[in-house]
């Protein structure tokens, strides 16, 4: 078959190329699929475990307030709950999966994605001081430059306001399921205003 | 033969190098190389989509009109790059999430239409695989060698092996020190090569 450069010879070429390209795609798509979705899943799943308090079994996907969350339940009784919150940060939004218990307080947290500066914003990841602060933590999740009582990482304030911002929000949706009274709740939602 | 293989080969390090003789491809150098390691992955995912699209491509290319050359090498170059980009998200999670945005870049990237247009569809499928080759190992090794020296300036750290407690100096890991030491090792690789 030589290269003809009229009309039909032209677009019939492109017709076999794109057919046999899309054919192999297709294939590929098949075969990756399965483990594109259990990497995705093994992902989230240790993630959620890892805010979680040991031990207890871990819901399937379960949506209120906008959010994900899942739930940890030994017997009847909810242990705690991992939520996916997202807040934007200073180079777009920062989405962390918070472990909650019930009386609002965080277990642990962990960054699932970020777009922040290296070496200042992307410390949130690294930074153990800001990091560790958050075990146990039920305060006013508001930065002390803002009057609260959060260590900000150095230099990254902004970060930091984002950071608190979504566990604020994750606290918050664990009151409001736990239908907690409102003294509990007024830091998280008296910082909610604020913003 | 065998010395005309090798030099395929060895040119990409030398006389036809990617980034420092034909200054190709600068979106994925400057922006990937915050690391060692990034550079090398960056690197590696390049040269698998370069060897395959350089083959199929010096394959098709008698059978291609002229007029349309450009669309169905550029059709073949993007089924690779989405195979590559399945097939990591599929196995290699981690690595598909650091490099993320620049495996779909792969398919702008001038190396490689660069060597399907310059090359590929002059030669035979085997000349055009070790021209791929050789292209391909220059730039992963180009592009690792600029990671290194980003990485130890910017991090203190060689392949993520921390050897200064504390932090580097920031502005290498950011866009900046990028562009600063592309343009020095350029000038020393320049200068290296006339002697």
């Amino acid at each position: 078959m030589a290269a003809k450069s009229n009309i039909t010879g032209m677009a019939l070429c492109l017709f076999l190329v794109c057919l046999v390209c899309g054919g192999v795609l297709g294939a590929v798509y098949t075969v990756t699929k399965q483990p594109i979705e259990d990497a995705a899943a093994a992902e989230a799943l240790a993630a959620i475990s890892e805010v979680l308090p040991e031990g207890g079994e871990i819901s399937s996907v379960q949506q209120a307030g906008g959010m994900e969350y899942y739930t940890s339940t030994s017997g009847d009784e909810v242990k705690a709950y991992a939520v996916k919150s997202t807040a934007g940060g200073f180079g777009g939004p920062i989405t962390i999966m918070v472990g909650v218990l019930p009386d609002g307080s965080i277990w642990n947290t962990r960054v699932l994605s970020h777009s922040e500066t290296p070496g200042l914003g992307a410390k949130c990841t690294t930074d153990e001081a800001f990091i560790s602060q958050w075990k146990g933590y039920n305060g006013s999740f508001t930065v002390k430059k803002d009057g609260g009582d959060v260590d900000a990482i150095t230099a990254s304030t902004i970060t930091s306001r984002a950071y608190a911002k979504a566990l604020a929000q994750a606290s918050a949706l664990v009151h409001s399921l736990e239908g907690a009274d409102a003294d509990a709740a007024s830091g998280a939602s008296v910082k909610k205003e604020e913003e | 033969m065998a010395g005309k293989n090798l030099s395929l080969i060895t040119k990409g390090f030398f006389k036809e190098n990617p980034t420092f003789v034909l200054v190709l491809g600068m979106c994925p150098t400057l922006a990937t190389t915050t690391s060692a390691i990034n550079g090398l992955e960056m690197g590696l995912a390049t040269l698998f989509v370069l060897v395959l699209s350089n083959i199929v491509i010096s394959l098709i290319s008698p059978v291609v009109p002229d007029k349309v050359h450009i669309p169905a090498y550029i059709v073949v170059i993007a089924t690779f790059v989405t195979v590559l980009q399945l097939v990591m998200q599929a196995y290699t999670p981690g690595a598909y999430k650091t490099l993320g945005l620049f495996i779909p870049l792969i398919v702008v990237n001038c190396i490689i239409l660069g060597r399907a247009e310059a090359f590929a569809c002059k030669h035979g499928w085997w000349e055009s695989a070790l021209d791929g080759i050789g292209i391909g190992l220059g730039f992963t090794a180009t592009l690792t060698v600029i990671g290194i020296v980003r990485e130890i300036l910017g991090s203190g750290s060689v392949f993520g092996w921390k050897f200064i407690s504390g932090d580097g100096i920031l502005a290498f890991v950011m866009a900046p020190g990028a562009f600063m030491v592309l343009g020095y090792l350029l000038v020393l690789f320049n200068k290296i090569a006339k002697k």
